[in-house]
């Protein structure tokens, strides 16, 4: 096994997790549950394919990406915070939801049922190995910036606050509504990042791509016990036992279905409290009055 | 002396003036034509009994509610209906009963939240912070290191940083809820210290209180509330407990917290006999010893009190006796049987009783009628064949509403539709209506007002005359000191001291509470 083209693989792999775990991250260090991310990584994917075959440029493709997963992160952020509904139910809704809206729109707009036609996408040089894909670059930078904002910031002071004691927050004037809809948006428009590098790399959107990424990066979200970096390389570590499948498939040694189990096995081991154990913030999933 | 409406002052404005304030929540009217004034740098007592609306009024001068009618003025300026920011704006500081402080947040981080320093436009500036935080800690005398996780500090800490934070931005007017429900003597003394001082310096403060002591000693002018309406307006001075109190209540209180039936230091039952400990080690949630090698006895007729500051190992004793909590190390024994691996139920025929210290998480269901929840646990005696005789449980319903005085007096009402006091007195008929040698009575008259504390203490009083062994865990140390033979303080999980209640006083007890001092544990 060449040890820099499994770091390469791994990262390329990570790079969508990195995304939406930044985003799962913020949204739940202000009390909101992430359950969601999966559904705004395939509206992200969804609507980059869709703004890069009509413009024909990627950067395109990621504003439309961006702006179709704030969209369902506002519907989140809508039924959770101004109507207080339970955030797993409206959660789990948005991700069917996303799955429905995103079929129903590649047979509207590409009439099919499987799969877009292939698009633009950034990069392609085969020597440089994804690394000439700037939003692979911006995914190895985005936990780190997410660190700063959340704890070297007024905002990402508001957020802690508000989800760990929102009545506190309130009664110093701090708008915990508003909060809350700026950590949702935020997270939505960055998990939707995950899922427009995934359909960038890929040139094209196939139905239900994303695969279950989301729930893995709220894993990385709870194995990094809320914190930006940790959780960063709970999904590095997560994309390593990814990677580590990949290569070894076609060697007997280890049957492929354990390797594959590594990750999740790895989530159920942390939310068991062996590594630790995960306090999460006070007031997550807390319906305020 | 006694009216609606406060009497206006001739020269000065005064920093409050609340008239005619009517609030209401459904069909509960908290506040009736309420009238509060309050002069420019005076301590002034709002009190009455829990109920009566104190905290409502002043939520609404801090802008956290809106008035149904009624007028608020702060410093001449008619400000009614305004919001939280507004108020901060004018200089009204809320310290609340609760403490309104994030707990994975620094002591620094707490006070700048809402009003951040910035540098470079987005970074939020800990230096300057902190700063500020030493800057008015010099000031105040409410020394606290600004890089302190509010979650590291003590309750008295965590009240300075809740004072700080009102002063950070800019109050003038403070409004204290009940600041010293959770305090040590000591502590409080230290509390007055810093009040008077922000007093004499010209600040405004409204401090809520039902402990008439606190009255008396540190304010200037008293108004009194009940059900809803200012009752009166007194000059401290021209006034005494005794009065303050049949304005609360509306009728003569014994203020003393119960008489002493037998003094202390009788004989009491055989030593075999009653509720005992053996070094008892109990592990809390965080895998330290909350519990760490207690050793004590109740005999028969005997009321042993344990006092000390909340959080020092109180909640998980009684847990730990009450079959809630495992035991580490240790036994516990009930008329010389050891019943440490029994479990709760099991216990119970052995004769122990449990009031919780916290009645609407372990005493009660409160969406159940008064009549279930005074079966709840002994259920099996009101049912034949698994089927709960209903008609029994009725009879035995309207026995203890009679015997205990549950009001009102209707055995269907859900508990959460009872008053504090009211769900307290059935939690007590359960618990004291039924066979048991030993009773661990946590926290009996936490939240309850003056003619229930009143009424709970005879009870307790009556089952040690009839030889119950009672174990009183209470963070009123008066309450401790009146109903106690002997009485413990507890510290860090161990008893700091153990004396006859005759000897003790709140000073001394106090100085056992905080850990100043270590004493006799025999």
């Amino acid at each position: 096994m060449n040890p820099i083209s499994f770091v390469t693989q791994m990262i390329r792999i990570a790079i969508p997790y990195l995304f939406a775990a930044s985003g799962g991250v913020v949204a739940e260090r202000a009390g909101i549950v992430s359950l969601t991310l999966e559904g705004f990584m395939l509206s992200g994917a969804f609507a980059a394919v869709l703004g890069t075959n009509y413009s024909g440029s990627p950067w395109v493709g990621v504003l439309s990406g961006v702006l179709g997963g704030l969209i369902f992160a506002l519907i989140h952020a809508v039924a959770t915070i101004r109507y207080r509904a339970d955030q797993v139910v409206v959660g789990v809704a948005i991700n069917l939801l996303a799955i429905g809206v995103t079929r129903f729109f590649l047979k509207l707009f590409f009439a099919s049922s499987s799969n877009s036609p292939r698009v633009a996408g950034f990069g392609g040089n085969i020597n440089m190995a994804g690394f000439d894909n700037p939003l692979l670059w911006l995914g190895i930078i985005v936990a780190p910036v997410m660190a700063f904002v959340i704890y070297k910031t007024p905002f990402g002071l508001r957020v802690r606050a508000v989800g760990e004691h929102p009545d506190a927050a309130e009664s110093v004037g701090v708008s915990v509504k508003r909060v809350r809809y700026a950590a949702v948006a935020l997270s939505g428009m960055l998990a939707a990042l995950g899922g427009v590098y995934l359909a960038l790399d890929q040139h094209q959107f196939t139905d239900q791509m994303t695969a279950g990424r989301g729930f893995i990066a709220i894993s990385a979200v709870i194995f990094g016990r809320w914190d930006p970096i940790r959780a960063a390389l709970a999904c590095l570590l997560f994309a390593a036992a990814e990677t580590l499948q990949i290569q070894l498939q076609g060697s007997h040694a280890i049957p492929s279905q354990f390797i594959e189990m590594i990750p999740y096995a790895l989530v159920i081991i942390a939310l068991a409290g062996v590594v630790g154990r995960a306090i999460p913030p006070a007031a997550l999933g807390r319906v305020e009055d | 002396m006694i009216s609606g409406a406060a009497p206006k002052s001739a020269s000065v404005v005064p920093a409050i003036r609340m008239d005619g304030i009517d609030k209401s929540f459904g069909a509960i009217r908290a506040n009736r034509g309420a009238s509060v004034e309050v002069m420019p740098g005076e301590i002034h007592a709002l009190v009455g009994e829990n109920g009566a609306g104190k905290s409502t009024l002043m939520r609404i001068l801090g802008g956290l509610m809106k008035p149904d009618s009624g007028h608020v003025e702060v410093n001449g300026r008619d400000v009614t209906g305004w919001s939280t920011n507004e108020a901060i704006a004018a200089g009204i500081g809320i310290v609340h009963q609760h403490f309104m402080l994030v707990p994975t947040l620094s002591v620094a981080e707490n006070l700048v939240l809402g009003a951040e320093p910035k540098t470079r436009g987005i970074v939020l500036d800990y230096k300057h912070a902190a700063d500020d935080v030493r800057k008015l800690s010099n000031e105040t005398g409410l020394v606290i290191a600004p890089e302190r996780l509010i979650s590291d500090l003590s309750v008295g800490e965590a009240q300075r940083v809740e004072i700080l934070k009102v002063l950070f931005r800019g109050a003038r007017i403070l409004v204290l809820d009940e600041p010293t429900a959770v305090l040590s003597p000591p502590e409080v003394r230290e509390l007055w210290t810093v009040l008077r001082r922000l007093r004499d310096k010209g600040d405004t403060i409204v401090l809520i209180t039902h402990r008439l002591d606190e009255v008396v000693e540190i304010s200037n002018t008293i108004t009194v509330m009940r059900a809803g309406q200012t009752v009166a307006r007194v000059k401290t001075s021209a006034t005494t407990p005794a009065e303050i109190a049949r304005l609360m209540v509306g009728r003569e209180v014994s203020l003393s917290a119960g008489k002493r039936v037998q003094p202390s230091g009788r004989p009491t039952g055989p030593p075999d006999k009653g509720l005992e400990a053996r070094s008892l080690i109990v592990m809390g949630s965080r895998g330290i010893r909350v519990i760490d090698g207690v050793s004590f006895t109740v005999r028969p007729g005997e009321i042993f009190g344990i006092a000390g500051v909340e959080g020092n190992g109180q909640t998980e004793l009684i847990e730990a006796l009450a079959g809630l909590r495992p035991v580490f190390a240790g036994e516990i024994l009930i008329d010389g049987a050891d019943i440490t691996r029994r479990s709760v139920a099991q216990r119970h025929d052995a004769g122990l009783s449990h009031i919780p210290e916290d009645r609407q998480r372990r005493g009660l269901i409160l969406e159940y009628t008064v009549a279930n929840n005074l079966i709840l646990g002994v259920q099996k005696h009101f049912s034949s064949r698994g089927i709960i005789d209903s008609t029994r449980v009725m009879e035995n319903a309207m026995q203890e509403i009679s015997s205990f005085d549950i009001r009102p007096p209707n055995p269907v009402l859900t508990a959460r539709s009872l008053s504090g006091g009211n769900q307290q007195k059935v939690v007590v008929a359960r618990e004291m209506g039924r066979e048991f040698s030993v009773l661990l009575a946590s926290q009996p008259t936490r939240g309850v007002d003056v003619g229930a504390i009143e009424f709970i203490h005879q009870q307790l009083l009556d089952a040690r005359a009839q030889g119950k062994a009672i174990l009183l865990v209470s963070a009123e140390l008066n309450e401790v000191l009146a109903l106690s033979d002997r009485v413990a303080v507890m510290y860090r999980g161990k008893f700091a001291v153990v004396m006859p209640a005759a000897e003790a006083s709140e000073e001394v007890l106090g100085e056992y509470m905080i850990g100043t001092k270590k004493g006799n544990t025999a």
